[in-house]
């Protein structure tokens, strides 16, 4: 690194990032000083990264379907694949710019203050937080959101790593309850200017904001494959899974958060659906909303999800029945995800904490046995 | 009777450079190190000065706390140097060998018919008390407290370890005057644990002792791991271990009456020229094994002594540790490697982790590994879990380490501070992909344990 980038030079306020630049070109030739010699090949680098390729697919999906669902929704279905996947790009890519700027400056700025090296972290939260908000959102209202979940969400916290909730959640929670009316709504999930007329009898309710009847009428298929209105990363279970098969070959994410969140997701869908409160198959409860992305990316980050094995099924299926519930018994909002993620992201450590204990004093009893 | 125990956790480190099983030169050095750091909490008195006459086994400083535990010389000669550091801190006595090789007699005796004191007097009198480990805290041993009981551990798993069979096969006899005399030492047992990972282990026929047979990957072999299978270290509670140089050592001082340490010490890595075994004595210089070094600069040779994971960096002037039975050479890996983290395949790297492809390879393929870091230190990230897979014992890695970092005593004991050393969370460390010095946490938080305790 250059000198004027050092401490005492000219542009010692500029060493995290210079330093951000320089890892992310090259492996850094530091040579190990304590401890192990040797050092696996893995970084964070490399295992952060890869989450964000694993949501590639759902993001790619995602800006074709904004386009598609705009031609729907204005009753112009002139364009072919590539124009509805460039429409939805040009309307993502501020929102990615707006992310990543706002986010990465934070981060970059706080590492800087800390003496730390930066941490890639915010890649992540960077690249989902476009996917889960309204494709329309102002910009300056995603601006002070993600400025708040970075710093209130984790620099607080002392970063990367130290977080208690995920920051991409945080940043959709603030959104939610500080401009309700961009977050709801039957329109707000797809992408339309004020100025186009609408196609009589169209709906960008998300199939979960519809009536009972009408929300069963939304085909498999089409939950499945995503041509549904939704945020710009949810929509399509499939696009999602190839992420999840990845995360899971790769054993980032813990196969455990996800299959313990959709038992329990079947579990109350499956008590709601036999005791006559809804009329959908708990199945289907899977394909709706923000279910599967949050289940497969959001719930399984390593840092606000449960630390300890048993502590993962409790935690997942905690998410999985309290999202089902919310969608059943709450009629003012539908989806339910975000907020069973917050609150099991605040119990992770309690949940924790009970395993170990749990564990523990179960081994303490076996050694005074024996 | 013994016991099999299958451990299905843990990481053999594919790290290329194995020792050939043949002693490729009997060093005999000309200048051999007694260096008192090699021995966990002993405080160093001198015993001899510059120019004094020295026997193989004759004292070379004691222990401040307690006179009884001396360190004695490995060779005969006479004293060259005393080396200092900071604040005048000992850091080695410089012995001069002579040709002739003399050795003090503590007489031939057996163990069996000894008593518990005699054999203490013996182990004390001749420097071989402080080679006994102590757990909790990996200390030196204290005389006058008697353990619960005694482990020992016949094979290491660390990458590229010494050959168990190779090394100590032909000391059967050693190993049971050793195993003899240790028994009298405890009211406990003697838990000798046996490599059950490919043959009968040649010391499956010792007696007056309980013997464990170990099947499982690195730290299979770590007495620290063995320890909380057979019989978990609870608050108050005491054990020794003794490695297998240590109880080779005690044994030959009862059959043969001599000090007599010389071992086959494996010089490995994949920057060692035909790596192979030499015997020596610790405290060798490690300007002897230079003809293994090849012409690699001193700048770019990591000369570790003990093993990749746990061993110490002495460099090329530094002397072999009194435990080491390996010497380890590595390249340092200064080099930066374009884009390498994001590369898909890297094939010429080892990584634990599945985002590679080097858990699909086959065992046999070996990687020349380098010192580098390959990455930047970060806060831990990953679940507990991504470390617990490394590492067979019942408790949580990351839960303690941290307990470590924070200075916590409460939480150090309830997640198992008493149970390890930091060599047995050495795979953790390596596997870390926030890099983390986990051994230095652990090491860090043992000190404050013995500090508060103190």
């Amino acid at each position: 690194m250059n000198k004027i980038f050092e401490k005492g030079g000219k542009f010692y306020w500029l060493h995290s990032t210079v330093d951000a630049f320089e890892t992310f070109l090259h492996v850094p030739g530091t040579v190990t000083r304590k401890g192990s010699h040797v050092r696996d090949a893995i970084d964070l680098k490399r295992i952060l990264i890869l989450v964000v390729i694993a949501a590639v697919p759902a993001a790619l999906f995602g800006m074709w379907n904004v386009g598609y669902q705009h031609g729907l929704a204005v009753g112009d279905t002139s364009l072919n694949i590539l124009g509805n996947w460039w429409y939805g790009f040009l309307k993502v890519l501020p929102l990615y710019l707006v992310s990543y700027i706002v986010g990465l400056g934070i981060e970059f700025a706080s590492c800087q203050i800390r003496g730390e090296e930066v941490s890639e972290g915010y890649l992540v939260s960077g690249f989902f937080i476009p996917l889960i908000v309204p494709v329309d959102i102002p910009l300056w209202m995603l601006a002070v959101a993600v400025a708040f979940a970075v710093i209130f969400g984790k620099e607080v916290f002392g970063g990367t790593g130290m977080n208690i909730v995920n920051p991409a959640i945080l940043t959709r929670a603030f959104l939610f309850f500080s401009y309700p009316n961009y977050m709801s709504g039957s329109n707000c999930w797809i992408s339309y200017k004020p100025t186009e007329q609408l196609v009589d009898g169209f709906t960008g309710a998300t199939p979960l904001a519809l009536d009972g009847p009408a929300q069963y009428g939304t085909g498999f298929w089409d939950l499945f494959i995503g041509t549904v209105p939704g945020s710009v990363g949810e929509t399509s279970v499939i696009a999602i899974l190839l992420g999840a098969i990845l995360l899971i070959w790769t054993g980032i994410a813990s196969w455990k958060i996800m299959c313990a969140g959709i038992l329990g997701a079947l579990f109350v869908g499956g008590i709601g659906d036999l005791a006559g409160i809804t009329t959908i198959p708990c199945y289907m409860q899977l394909l709706y909303g923000g279910f599967a992305f949050g289940i497969v990316f959001m719930a399984t980050d390593p840092v606000t999800s449960a630390q300890t094995e048993a502590g993962k099924w409790i935690y997942g299926f905690l998410i999985g029945a309290l999202c089902i519930t919310v969608r059943l018994f709450n009629p003012g909002y539908a989806e339910g995800m975000m907020l069973a993620i917050l609150l099991c992201n605040v119990f992770a450590p309690l949940i924790d904490h009970c395993v170990i204990s749990a564990h523990l004093s179960r081994k303490a009893k076996k050694l005074k046995t024996a | 009777m013994s016991q099999n125990f299958v451990l299905k956790k843990g990481l053999n480190i594919p790290i290329a450079g194995e020792a050939a099983l043949r002693v490729s030169k009997t060093i005999a050095p000309g200048i051999v190190a007694v260096q008192p750091t090699d021995f966990k909490g002993f405080l160093p008195r001198l015993l001899v000065k510059e120019g004094d006459p020295v026997l193989c086994g004759s004292p070379v400083m004691a222990d401040k706390k307690n006179a009884d535990i001396l360190v004695t010389s490995p060779v005969s000669g006479k004293v060259k140097e005393i080396v200092r550091g900071e604040k005048r801190k000992l850091l080695a006595v410089l012995v001069e060998a002579d040709a002739k090789q003399q050795c003090v007699d503590f007489g031939v005796k057996d163990a069996a018919k000894l008593d518990a004191g005699q054999v203490r007097q013996a182990i004390l009198q001749s420097g071989l008390f402080p080679w006994l480990v102590q757990r909790p805290y990996g200390i030196i041993a204290d005389p006058d407290v008697r353990p619960r009981d005694i482990f020992i551990s016949t094979f290491s798993t660390a990458p590229l370890a010494a050959d168990s069979k190779f090394c100590f096969g032909d000391e059967l006899k050693a190993a049971q005057a050793g195993v003899c005399a240790l028994s009298k030492l405890t009211d406990g047992k003697v838990h000798v644990a046996l490599d059950g990972n490919g043959g009968t282990s040649p010391f499956a026929g010792l007696q007056h002792c309980e013997l464990h047979v170990f099947q499982g990957k690195h730290p299979a072999g770590n007495v620290g791991v063995q320890i909380s299978h057979i019989a978990p270290i609870c608050k108050e509670e005491t054990v020794w271990t003794a490695s297998m140089t240590t109880l080779i050592a005690i044994g030959k001082l009862f059959t043969t009456g001599k000090y007599d340490v010389r071992r086959k010490v494996a010089v490995t890595g994949p920057m060692a020229v035909e790596p192979a075994y030499i015997e020596t004595v610790p405290g060798m210089p490690m300007k002897e094994i230079a003809f293994f070094c090849g012409n690699t600069a001193e700048e770019t040779l990591r000369v570790i002594s003990g093993d990749v994971l746990s061993g110490k960096t002495v460099g090329k002037e530094g002397y072999l540790g009194v435990f080491d039975n390996q010497i380890s050479l590595l390249h340092e890996g200064t080099e930066q490697e374009l884009l390498g983290w994001i590369n898909p395949i890297r094939a010429h790297q080892f990584s634990a982790d599945r985002s590679y492809f080097s858990w699909l390879m086959p065992e046999r393929k070996k990687y020349a590994m380098d010192t580098n870091l390959h990455g930047g230190p970060r806060a831990f990230l990953m679940n507990d879990g991504y470390y617990s897979r490394v590492l067979p014992m019942d408790i949580y890695p990351v839960y303690l380490a941290k307990a470590c970092l924070a200075g916590d005593i409460e939480k150090m004991e309830k997640f198992g501070i008493y149970e390890v050393l930091p060599e047995d969370l050495a795979t953790c460390e390596f596997v870390d992909p926030s890099k983390n010095n986990i051994q230095e946490m652990i090491e860090q938080g043992i000190d404050l344990m013995l500090k508060e305790m103190a």
